[in-house]
């Protein structure tokens, strides 16, 4: 058991999520995280989505990393990634129909996510089945860390509300608060997204120092 | 071919690949740091789109969907794989392609080709045209046949070179200002970005 939680498999596992976060550090899978933040609903659902499409392709890849030719690896990446992301996509619409309606061509767009790519490319082509796990579970999570923060300041700015629920008080729109209407509109999520990693940013120097 | 150009032009503007649906935004950061190679990823990728797009047109109405090749089987849960598989093969071909008849074109494209088989513009591309071939026809986003579907590939290509060339051109301007440390690089792109989507937001009620 201690070698399946060495420091280097925890640190697989931790790292993306914060010091080398694939957003707002490797700049990876930047397309899908701001078509889906206008709520937080189906950025929680994208978010773990992702997650558990990481993880489970590094691990396959990682499974047959030995016998892939080298000239052809990049097909072979897209059609394992291509398969899980049917699988999720299906279970989406047989569980949760509403926020694959609202996903929509999003979901499939999860196969380019670069995120993936670069993963596999990089970590899962020459690390351990359960290295290269950790790592696209981390990953995943720290993709859907960021998609959730994102997807909460908008939702509450946007409509009062988070999952739906509405958290403003009707005191507050009665003294003339209004809901901002351009937090829901696509140009917001990248303007919030340059704020986030802008915060990101001058924590983690902070840290360093 | 009213309808032709009105695909067209508004995939161009109204339907921007990059301001109104994020696509293919990991290398619209990673490239867009000078005009030249920009132009050049852009020139790219609208190669790519005019050649897949219409192959999985195609192959969306003869194979995928319902009834077409056995009656009553529906296929189109296999579109990702398909779509993928026809977009990486292409890229292939036309990466050899080039290599063997324009060398110089080749090395003026030659690490980027590779890369756009996994850029989101051309998935998304084809997973919108899905989407567009089961509205109603009299829809002016609708695509009814192959010379819709070129129509609308060109049309995102172009809207995509469009906007990774003029992203570029605002970064090397940028390189002179004075931009918060932390804020540097990635995040000041991103609000760029941002304000540029708003301009481009007024396209939205364009009705042609």
């Amino acid at each position: 058991m201690s070698t399946l939680f060495s420091k280097e498999n925890k640190e697989a596992f931790t790292k993306p999520l914060n010091l080398d976060n694939p957003i707002a550090v490797q700049v990876l899978g930047i397309c899908s995280s701001l078509a889906v933040t206008s709520q937080l609903k189906p950025a929680l659902v994208m978010g773990i989505s992702v997650a558990i499409i990481t993880a489970f392709s590094n691990l396959v890849i990682s499974l047959i990393r030995n016998t892939i030719p080298n000239r052809v690896r990049i097909i072979v990446q897209l059609v394992v990634v291509a398969a899980l992301v049917t699988i999720v996509s299906m279970f989406l619409k047989a569980y949760l129909y509403d926020v694959s309606v609202q996903l929509s061509v999003y979901v499939g767009l999860i196969i380019t996510n670069c995120i993936l790519m670069g993963r596999l490319e990089a970590f899962a082509m020459n690390h351990t089945p359960w290295a290269s796990f950790l790592d696209g579970l981390g990953n995943g999570f720290g993709y859907a860390i960021i998609l959730a923060i994102v997807g909460a300041i908008r939702e509450i700015l946007g409509a009062g509300s988070i999952l739906g629920f509405q958290i403003l008080p009707q005191g507050l729109y009665d003294a003339g608060y209004m809901n901002n209407g351009m937090m829901v509109m696509p140009a917001m999520a990248l303007i919030l997204l340059g704020c986030v990693i802008w915060v990101h940013r001058s924590i983690n120097k902070e840290e360093k120092k | 071919m009213e309808h032709i150009i009105s695909l067209f032009v508004r995939s161009i503007f109204a339907d921007n690949m990059i301001f109104a649906f994020f696509l293919g935004m990991c290398s619209f950061l990673a490239v867009s740091k000078n005009v030249k190679t920009a132009l050049g990823l852009g020139v790219a990728v609208t190669f790519v789109l005019l050649v897949t797009l219409p192959v999985d047109y195609l192959l969306q109405v003869d194979i995928l969907g319902p009834d077409c090749l056995v009656k009553g089987v529906d296929l189109s849960y296999l579109s990702f794989i398909l779509f993928i598989a026809v977009i990486a093969g292409i890229t292939q071909i036309v990466e050899m392609a080039v290599e063997k008849f324009s060398p110089s074109l080749y090395s003026a494209l030659g690490i980027f080709l590779p890369l756009i088989a996994v850029n989101c513009a051309i998935m998304g591309a084809s997973l919108f045209m899905q989407q567009r071939v089961t509205m109603d026809h009299a829809s002016t986003q609708a695509i009814t046949n192959v010379w819709d579907s070129i129509a609308y590939a060109v049309g995102s290509g172009i809207g995509w070179t469009l906007a990774i060339v003029s992203l570029a051109a605002v970064r090397e301007k940028m390189a002179y200002s004075n931009v918060p440390k932390p804020l540097r690089g990635l995040g000041i792109t991103f609000i760029t970005v941002g304000l540029m989507a708003l301009a481009f937001q007024c396209f939205t009620s364009l009705n042609i």
